[in-house]
């Protein structure tokens, strides 16, 4: 991959998303069908032509509508959740989502022109892998998989991995960072969120 | 993060011994098996963070300023023209490095590139190749000691260049005096690889500006976010399967969280 194609992917870590309803035990073409709403509605956005303002509005709707926040606020958290109190840990993951949509949604406007394409969906351990492809503008096309599970009782998602680099795993980096600067207190970061992004 | 200054390297007789070195790097790398796959290892920290705090002054001190003195005379079609080029140069190595690897179709499809684009693409200005589905497969030496069952290695973060590990750093260095656009043109010419190395660079600091930002400047932890970024995106280019990167390094966050709950 070359430089150019890299940063490219790192700036779409921006392109966010997720799923609707899923039954029981998830298939593969549900996994996929809920990626291509998600993606349906991203492309939405990109092609809206609105204010930049209001595409991090809907971006943060998006987020929270078919991402599993929860699971991904507390993965970036790491072990620390273990001792959290579940008011500190809902706290912290409400400032989690909008620090998210905030950070990623500013972005947005870096992909009008571009679109999604959704190629297929397989079953990896517990969960699926729906390919994607992303097609901006002046770049060479690259990956964005998501990864799609129902354990949270619906089928959502709960990392994208744009060539390689998980959404979920670089914000385990960051959020380990900054509690570490906050000599690990969780209300202070939780505090330092609600402005951070 | 953005040059290589390095690419002035006498080619003489350092071929021999940087595969020497490659050799022993190697070697060393494959005894600490520490490293497993999506996991990190880092035993240089200290070195690698004072040469992350260089990097990032010379990215707002010098770097960044000039990106957006050329972004801001030039527009996009002709920083593309200058991507193209830069690229274009880089494909011989390319073929090189894809025989190397045994991997015969790359290196046909790179060659095929090289000739259309030479030709009809205006000496790789223009790329009316990629319209053939003849786009450019992306190698290096870094890869090639990969494929040959080299070990990643220490992660490093190189002065100048930025995120690296001791086989890619070994890579990098094999790639300048392998280079045959570098070894074969004499003269002036010869630096034309890496003036429009340079400039591509300098465009794409401007074009990924915001995103450069977020990562060097923004971020909690500059250091450990770039460390993990590049991890991340070397090892999805290098092969390593969804198996790989997603299970190893832990990454199915349900086998804890929900029982816990």
């Amino acid at each position: 991959m070359t430089r150019r194609g890299f940063l490219g992917a790192v700036s779409a870590l921006a392109l966010i998303a997720i799923l609707p309803r899923g039954a029981f035990a998830l298939s593969d073409a549900q996994a996929k069908s809920l990626v291509d709403s998600v993606v349906k509605d991203i492309n939405k956005v990109i092609s809206s032509g609105k204010p930049l303002s209001s595409m991090i509005r809907d971006f943060e709707r998006i987020f929270t509508k078919y991402a599993d926040v929860p699971i991904i606020a507390r993965s970036a958290l790491g072990a620390d959740a273990r001792r959290a109190s579940s008011a500190q840990l809902n706290a912290y993951t409400k400032a989690f989502q909008g620090y998210i949509a905030r950070k990623y949604g500013k972005r947005f406007e870096e992909f009008v022109g571009g679109r999604i394409e959704v190629k297929d969906a397989r079953k990896v351990k517990s969960f699926h892998e729906v390919r994607t492809t992303a097609y901006l503008k002046g770049q060479s096309p690259f990956a964005v998989n998501f990864l799609v599970s129902d354990k949270s009782g619906r089928a959502k998602f709960f990392d994208m991995i744009i060539e390689g680099i998980s959404l979920r795993l670089s914000e385990k980096e960051e959020i380990g960072a900054m509690l570490d600067r906050r000599k690990g207190d969780i209300d202070m970061l939780t505090q330092d969120l609600k402005k951070a992004g | 993060m953005l040059f290589y200054a390095t690419r002035t390297l006498k080619p003489k007789l350092t071929l021999p011994v940087l595969l020497a070195a490659a050799l022993v790097l190697s070697a060393c790398a494959s005894e600490q098996a520490k490293n497993a796959p999506g996991g990190i290892y880092d035993p240089h920290e200290e070195v690698n963070r004072a040469n992350h705090e260089l990097n990032k002054s010379l990215d707002k001190h010098l770097v960044d300023p000039l990106s957006q003195g050329w972004g801001n005379a030039t527009n996009g079609g002709a920083r593309e023209v200058v991507a193209n080029f830069s690229s274009h140069l880089s494909l011989p190595n390319d073929v090189i490095n894809s025989v190397l690897q045994g991997n015969l179709d790359d290196a046909l499809q790179n060659t095929g590139r090289f000739a259309f684009n030479t030709v009809v693409g205006f000496a790789g200005l223009f790329d009316p190749a990629k319209d053939l589905g003849w786009t450019r497969v992306d190698t290096d030496f870094g890869e090639t000691l990969h494929v040959w069952g080299a070990a990643e290695g220490p992660y490093v973060e190189l002065p100048f260049y930025g995120p690296s590990t001791s086989r890619d750093t070994v890579g990098i260095a094999v790639d300048l005096v392998l280079d045959p656009f570098f070894v074969v043109v004499r003269g002036p010419e010869t630096y034309i690889g890496a003036v429009a190395y340079v400039f591509d660079a300098m465009g794409n600091r401007y074009d990924f500006d915001a995103t450069v930002d977020s990562i060097l400047h923004e971020s909690a932890d500059s250091y450990a976010q770039s460390r993990s970024i590049y991890l991340q995106n070397r090892r999805y280019e290098l092969g390593m399967t969804a198996e790989d990167l997603y299970l190893d390094s832990g990454l199915d966050p349900y086998s804890d969280p929900y029982e816990d709950f």
